[in-house]
């Protein structure tokens, strides 16, 4: 799994990436109450803004990790936000990209850089 | 016969009373407040509360608009309707209660004064749709309401029509986009800067325009990134959208800068008006390079907020965009007053119109009101009265609470954050929640965004130095409880409120939007 500065985790499985927000993120949030996923076949780019998710105190923008096309969202998420604070990295994901260059990925942190990233923070 | 009463029964003496001994009441009242249900819940379904005459022999001539399906109301009296809703109202906080510290909403007291001038009938009862002989009194009023704006704000235009802040900045940003359009330069100018602490209505404001909004950074003194802005000024920069004062409560000392480098790079400069009541008579925006500015007429010139009244966000505009005000606006062509709802040449360039008719005409005379009653010496000692009030409550709680910029004095709101709580167990929200126990309404909390745990404090001009001291007084016992471990008070207040801690997430996924008759039920009442 890896990992992006905007809390963002990436997990590749063939030429698809898994793309949802970690535990960190969810826990900074609070209890999520919405998400809005993104629109199966739209083109991403990195950084681009992609789904929102909503707390009971905030909104936050969820950014692309990598580029690709949208082949799935979890639509599951509209009726059951709170997965995204019970199983983040698991039930809890956003959406499937499928991936133009699997070496973005490998370019994002792994687990060991992103917790010492969190601990600069 | 005891002896403590006379020969009717009235006692000669007080009871003596245990002021510690307390029960929980056998109806759930609250001494004289009463628990209210829904009107849907209320008893009076097999009755009416109301003796209408019989229905003429002639028939109704509703046809098929009568209807066919019971209202779904009990069949209340006056008097159990009147107390419903009283006895509701008696559950809600307003201004004429209390000090009402919300930050970024400037609660401040509407002067009854403004309510009887909004009351005058060539006011109250005249008609959109009038022929204008018949309410020059009204135009009038609007053409002074707009003297007085365009005089305190040192601008050219004013856009009168606008209903709420956030439709202000739509009317700016409109005209914003209108001015690059009518210069052929809207295709390139794609990028609207807002910086981080901004009202949420900014970016959104931007973003429903069509514009795609770029944050700009803060300085760790609360103030806008001036080289960050540089940087992301450009050719493709439509405008920036600036608070001033911002939403720290601190004034945007490099604003000269800010809007040189704007005009610079061939952007406009849309200056938030919400903190207005900071500089009102101080400062004109007009002087600071600003470009188009909403004014909440229900912040700075006191007319009723939320429920209280429809809102009002009128639009000042600089000489550059004045060409793109929305119609109508009022001219005065010496032989009376008239509404200019269509203007050939120049005013083509213009994106129409806001609204139907000509705005909140009731909170134009409330404003107008507020302003001829102060004068100019009036207003300027409101910006006064409200930056001292501000500056009061900072001085006196920055030794048990943390000030988010404890440097230098603020404007018009306090900012502290939550690191005094740090070890406390105790959490912004917990703190607001105990202010109710202690009679006062919550200040803002958790904004601006930038701030941790953050907790906005405006007095308003309003409060006199009893009514802060009250207010501190208050605060500082709550922060040393806090501090001593008194964790319970907090995590479980408010304990006296007519309804304790409620559950925000569950009333955010799952909220019940719609009362439905409960099952089996036999609610007929007409």
């Amino acid at each position: 799994m890896r990992f992006t500065k905007d809390h963002e985790w990436v997990r590749l499985e063939g030429d698809v990436a898994v793309v949802g927000i970690t535990q960190y993120a969810a826990d900074q949030l609070g209890d999520v109450v919405f998400v809005e996923t993104p629109e199966v076949g739209k083109i991403v780019s990195p950084g681009d803004s992609f789904a929102v998710v909503e707390s009971v105190k905030a909104a936050s923008d969820v950014y692309a990790p990598v580029a690709g096309e949208v082949v799935e969202a979890n639509t599951d998420l509209g009726s059951a936000p709170e997965t995204v604070n019970s199983d983040p990295t698991g039930a809890g994901w956003f959406c499937k990209i499928k991936v133009a260059d699997k070496a973005q990925v490998e370019a994002l942190m792994d687990q060991a850089s992103y917790d010492a990233f969190l601990a600069t923070l | 016969m005891s002896s403590t009463m006379n020969t009717v029964g009235r006692p000669t003496a007080p009871n003596p009373v245990d002021h510690d001994y307390k029960h929980p009441t056998l109806t759930g009242g609250r001494g004289l407040l009463q628990d209210e249900k829904l009107i849907f819940e209320l008893d009076g379904w097999d009755k009416t509360g109301v003796d209408l005459p019989e229905p003429s022999a002639d028939g109704s001539d509703l046809g098929d608009l009568a209807r066919a399906a019971p209202i779904g109301l009990p069949g209340l009296s006056e008097p159990e309707a009147m107390r419903h809703y009283v006895r509701l109202s008696q559950k809600n906080h307003a201004i004429d209660l209390a000090l009402y510290p919300l930050g970024s909403c400037t609660m401040k007291h509407n002067p009854r004064l403004n309510e009887k001038m909004a009351r005058i009938p060539g006011f109250s009862d005249i008609h959109p749709l009038q022929p204008q002989s018949t309410v020059q009194g009204a135009l009038e009023l609007m053409d002074q309401l707009a003297h007085w704006l365009k005089t305190l704000t040192g601008m050219p235009a004013v856009a009168l029509s606008p209903k709420a802040g956030a439709h202000g900045e739509l009317c700016g940003l409109m005209a914003i986009r209108a001015a690059h359009q009518a210069k052929g330069e809207h295709t390139q100018r794609r990028k609207v800067l807002v910086p981080t602490s901004a009202h949420g209505t900014n970016p959104a404001t931007a973003a429903f325009v069509g514009y795609q909004v770029v944050e700009v950074a803060q300085t760790d003194d609360g103030r806008v990134d001036v080289a960050d802005l540089a940087a992301k000024l450009g050719p493709d920069v439509a405008a920036i959208m600036v608070t001033n004062p911002n939403t720290c409560g601190l004034f945007e000392r490099d604003i000269l800068e800010i809007s040189r480098l704007t005009h610079e790079a061939g952007a406009y400069f849309y200056c938030d008006g919400a903190n207005f009541n900071a500089i009102v008579g101080r400062v004109r925006p007009g002087d600071l390079g600003v470009d188009a500015m909403h004014i909440n007429l229900h912040k700075t010139f006191s007319t009723p907020h939320g429920g209280g009244g429809p809102g009002a966000g009128p639009v000042v505009l600089s000489e550059a965009l004045a060409p793109f005000a929305p119609a109508p606006w009022v001219v005065d062509d010496g032989k009376g007053f008239k509404l200019v709802e269509f203007e050939e040449g120049e005013a083509d360039q213009a994106f129409g119109r806001l609204c139907a008719f000509h705005g909140q005409m009731g909170m134009y005379v409330r404003a107008l009101s507020y302003m001829m009653s102060h004068g100019s010496d009036g207003l300027r000692q409101v910006a006064e009265d409200a930056v001292l009030n501000a500056n009061y409550i900072k001085a006196r709680l920055s030794d048990v609470m943390s000030a988010a910029f404890p440097d230098g004095p603020c404007m018009h709101e306090a900012l502290f954050d939550d690191e005094w709580l740090k070890g406390t167990e105790v959490t912004t929200l917990d703190f607001a929640k105990a202010m109710i126990d202690e009679g006062f309404h919550p200040m803002t909390m958790y904004f601006p965004l930038v701030v941790h745990g953050a907790m906005l404090i405006e007095p308003t001009e309003t409060e006199s130095k009893q009514e802060l001291d009250r207010f501190i007084e208050a605060l500082r016992a709550l922060a040393g409880a806090a501090k001593a471990g008194d964790v319970e008070r907090f995590k479980g207040a408010p304990f006296h409120a007519p309804l304790r801690r409620l559950d925000e997430t569950r009333a955010a996924r799952a909220p019940r939007l719609r009362w439905t008759v409960p099952e089996g039920s036999n609610r007929a009442a007409e």
